[in-house]
Parts: structure tokens; C-alpha cells; sequence
């Protein structure tokens, strides 16, 4: 596969969201704003990168009886690191994303991509998968937060783009789309769009 | 040596351990110092704001540290309404105090309107000075909304009784609903409202909906955010609360039987 294709596949081709299925939760927690969520999606991305490129470093000499812990491990230690910066240098963006930067550990798509592409793939090109899966799920992400923040508080960035009734404005907020199960929706149509553009997604009967 | 051995799985998962461990110890002592600094900054800038003394949520540190020194931190006694003076307030953490069995007391399920079960003994009072007299006093509240905590700074003007400014600064609400509560809109609508009458009761009174601009209650009235009425009841007992008679009333009280002198 060539280096371009292991960085650009995941946007649209092989979605970790949309076409996976994967960390679809921290989808639903982080996307009422854009800023937090573009931070979300760094964080994911660089924990997605190196975690792919340590494990890649050393899949030779991981006994195969301890690998998902040795990944964790290194998952872990990453996320942990990154929530430490991010708390030293975006301290208002750190307070807003809370605990889901601690839970990229759990988030699938790090784990996912550690075991099926990390362990059988060399360190440079484990660390583009890594980039491209972060910039599918970023890209989703975006996209669903793009939606929420406009709809939900009529902002994009905290900037007002459709003033609000009661800040004197026309628009009146749709709640809804503040509240995480409007995401799925959003997310449904994300799936539905893709889908509809590129047919071989399509999950046929069988 | 194979990759399955015994020694091999033990040598992998001990360098493992030992190098993420030191990864991560290092990173958290090395970042330490800026993140105590960005939270005790966070602290200041919002005391700052829900005074007034600055306007700008995005004030640099010199603006904050600068407008600060107009600040006088006591420690009183909640229960007594007394000043005490055997606790450094730049140590007291009331988060931590609440949950220390030699700081705490456990609040009567009854009395407790903000949902805390626990609270320090003890707690910080700030003071706002012009020119050596006290303009502002400003008391640190907390209580449950709807999902979170939220922590917040009340001003009362030096009569005790009309408010000077009231936000929050940690809370974990809906965002764009609950969340509201530290829209500047909303905490717009504070300053001037009277939280007490003239005997110390607790009057304000957060409505559903909006308040009637001719109706003779106004000056205790605030508008309600819509779509949080859980967590405006939450602001609303909060307050009653941390003013009655378990929270502030003896300090407030006391207060002005001193003259207003500290």
C-alpha cells in the first residue's frame, strides 16, 4: 500500500466512524464546540500517531501472550502525558474537555489500529496510519461539532454567526442539538452522505 | 531467546513498565509548576470578574495579578461568623477541607438546600478595597445543579444585602442549557438584586421564565435560563443556602454589627 494511500484512506475510504463503527462515544461528548473539539481531535490524533509508532518499534520482541496490555500501556501512558500538557498549556480547553481526553485510552480506534496495523507494519508507515485514522475521526468529528455549535448555540469558534432570541437576535437555539443524542444523527446523515457517495460502503443483505 | 518465553514475556513487561512510568512521572513533576500557576490564575481572573475589577475573560496574567492586589483574603469561621486567624488562606483549600473529618461537618440532610452533605468549617472571605475601605465582600458558594457541582463567587456591596456580581467558574452543566449560568448575559442580570430584606432573610428568588419589569418584586427577582430549570434551582438553593443561617448569615450578620470594619 503506498504511503499516500495509508494517510488518505482512513478520511474516506476506511472511516474508523463511519465505516468501523469506532469511538463513537467521545464523538457524542466532545462536539457541542468546535474549539474543544478540534483540541479533542490533536490529542487524538498525536495519541493515534505514536501509539501506532512505538508499538511498531517494538511489535518484534512483544510475547504475543501480553500484547494488548504492553499496547494499553503505552496507550495509556501516552494519554496521560498529552492530558498533562494540555492541562500546563490549554488550561480553559482542558477544563472543557474534562475526562474525555483521559478516556482516549479507551477509545477504540487507538487500540484498533495499535493491534491490526501497528503490529504488522513498519515504524514509519505505522505512524501515517496513525496521522490518517486521527484525521478520519477528526473530520467526523469537525463536522458533527460544525453542525452542533450552529444549530445548538448559533456559534461557530464562540463567534456568533446566528444571534440568538435571548441575546437579541432572530435565531432560536435548537437544544436538541446541544444535548450527545443528536450527534447520532448527525453522525447517521455523516454515514448516509459517505455512503451514498461511495457505493462499494454500502452493507448489502446477504 | 524466544518472544514467548517466560523470561522474555517478564523482561518485556518490566522495561515496558519501568520506561512509561518514568515517561509519565516526569512529564506530570516537570508540568507541575505551570498547571498550579493556571489554576490559581483561573481562580483570580474569575474572582476578578464576578467583582467587575476586570472585564476581559481573556486577561493576561500581569492584568490579573495586578488587579488582584486590590483583594484581601480573610478566613473565617462559618459557624460563628468569626474571623480566625490560625489558617493561612494561600493553603486552605476548601475542596479538600470539605472532605477532611478534622475540617468538615456533615450537614443535616434537611438544612442542606445546595446538596454539599459536607462543608469546611472554615472558609475563605474575600474583601474588594477602595482606598482602605471595604467596597465589596465577596463569598465563595458551591452546590449541585443538575449534573455538576458549580462553584461559584457572589459580591455583595459593603451593605451586604444588594449584589455586585455573581458567577461560576467550574460547573459541568449542558452546555448552550444549564451551562448558561456563565453567560455574561445572565450574570448581567445580578448586579443590584437584593438577596436579603431587612432582617437577614434570604429573598432572591430565581424565576421560570422571565420577571415582570412592572411587578414590585424586580429588585429580588432574576430571570430564569431557558431549558435549565434544574440547574437554576440548583443557583437558586445554593444561595439560599450558603446565605442562611448554615452558611454566611452569622458572618454577613455580625458584619454589619461591627460597622462594616474589619
Amino acid at each position: 500500500m503506498s504511503l499516500k494511500k495509508t494517510l488518505f484512506d482512513p478520511i474516506f475510504n476506511n472511516n474508523p466512524i463511519a465505516l468501523q463503527v469506532l469511538g463513537i462515544c467521545s464523538a457524542l461528548a466532545v462536539t457541542t464546540k468546535m474549539e474543544t473539539t478540534l483540541v479533542m481531535c490533536m490529542a487524538v490524533i498525536i495519541v493515534t500517531a505514536f501509539s501506532n509508532l512505538f508499538v511498531s518499534i517494538i511489535r518484534n520482541h512483544i510475547p504475543s501472550s501480553i500484547r494488548i496490555i504492553v499496547q494499553m500501556t503505552i496507550i495509556a501512558s501516552l494519554v496521560i502525558v498529552t492530558d498533562q500538557v494540555l492541562k500546563a498549556f490549554f488550561y480553559d480547553v482542558s477544563k472543557s474537555l474534562s475526562v474525555y481526553v483521559g478516556l482516549i485510552i479507551t477509545n477504540c480506534i487507538v487500540m484498533g489500529r495499535a493491534e491490526g496495523f501497528a503490529m504488522q507494519n513498519g515504524p514509519g508507515v505505522s505512524f501515517l496510519d496513525g496521522i490518517g485514522n486521527g484525521l478520519g475521526y477528526s473530520i467526523v468529528l469537525i463536522f458533527v461539532a460544525f453542525f452542533r455549535e450552529l444549530l445548538g448555540s448559533g456559534k461557530l469558534f464562540g463567534f456568533s454567526i446566528l444571534p440568538l432570541v435571548n441575546e437579541g437576535g432572530f435565531y432560536n437555539g435548537n437544544g436538541l442539538m446541544l444535548l450527545a443524542p443528536s450527534a447520532f444523527f448527525l453522525i447517521g446523515f455523516f454515514i448516509w452522505g459517505l455512503r451514498t457517495w461511495k457505493k462499494d460502503q454500502v452493507v448489502g443483505e446477504k | 531467546m524466544s518472544n514467548d518465553s517466560v523470561k522474555k514475556t517478564l523482561l518485556v513487561a518490566t522495561l515496558l513498565c519501568v520506561f512509561c512510568s518514568i515517561m509519565v512521572s516526569s512529564s506530570v513533576v516537570i508540568l507541575r509548576p505551570f498547571q498550579e500557576e493556571n489554576k490559581t490564575l483561573d481562580i483570580r481572573k474569575n474572582l476578578l470578574l464576578a467583582a467587575g475589577l476586570i472585564d476581559n475573560v481573556s486577561a493576561s496574567r500581569d492584568e490579573i495579578n495586578r488587579a488582584y492586589e486590590k483583594i484581601e483574603v480573610r478566613m473565617i469561621n462559618i459557624d460563628s461568623g468569626e474571623y480566625v486567624d490560625h489558617i493561612d488562606p494561600a493553603k486552605f483549600d476548601a475542596k479538600k477541607a470539605a472532605k477532611d473529618p478534622k475540617m468538615n461537618k456533615r450537614i443535616n440532610s434537611s438544612k442542606d438546600a445546595a446538596g454539599i452533605k459536607t462543608r469546611s468549617i472554615y472558609s475563605k472571605i474575600f474583601f474588594v478595597k477602595e482606598n482602605g475601605l471595604i467596597d465589596q465582600i465577596i463569598l465563595p458558594v458551591y452546590g449541585k445543579g443538575l449534573w455538576s457541582t458549580m462553584y461559584g463567587f457572589l459580591c455583595l456591596s459593603s451593605d451586604r444585602k444588594t449584589v455586585k456580581g455573581f458567577a461560576f467558574y467550574d460547573h459541568g452543566e449542558t452546555p448552550g442549557l444549564g451551562g448558561e449560568v456563565d453567560n455574561p448575559r445572565w450574570k448581567s442580570l445580578w448586579p443590584g438584586k437584593s438577596v436579603f430584606d431587612e432582617k437577614f432573610n434570604v429573598i432572591v428568588d430565581i424565576l421560570k421564565g422571565s420577571v415582570n419589569p412592572g411587578s414590585k418584586e424586580v429588585y429580588r427577582q432574576v430571570d430564569g435560563l431557558a431549558g435549565a430549570t434544574l440547574t437554576c434551582n440548583g443557583v437558586e438553593n445554593l444561595l439560599h443556602y450558603w446565605l442562611g443561617d448554615d452558611g454566611f448569615g452569622p458572618f454577613l450578620r455580625n458584619f454589619s454589627e461591627n460597622g462594616g470594619n474589619i
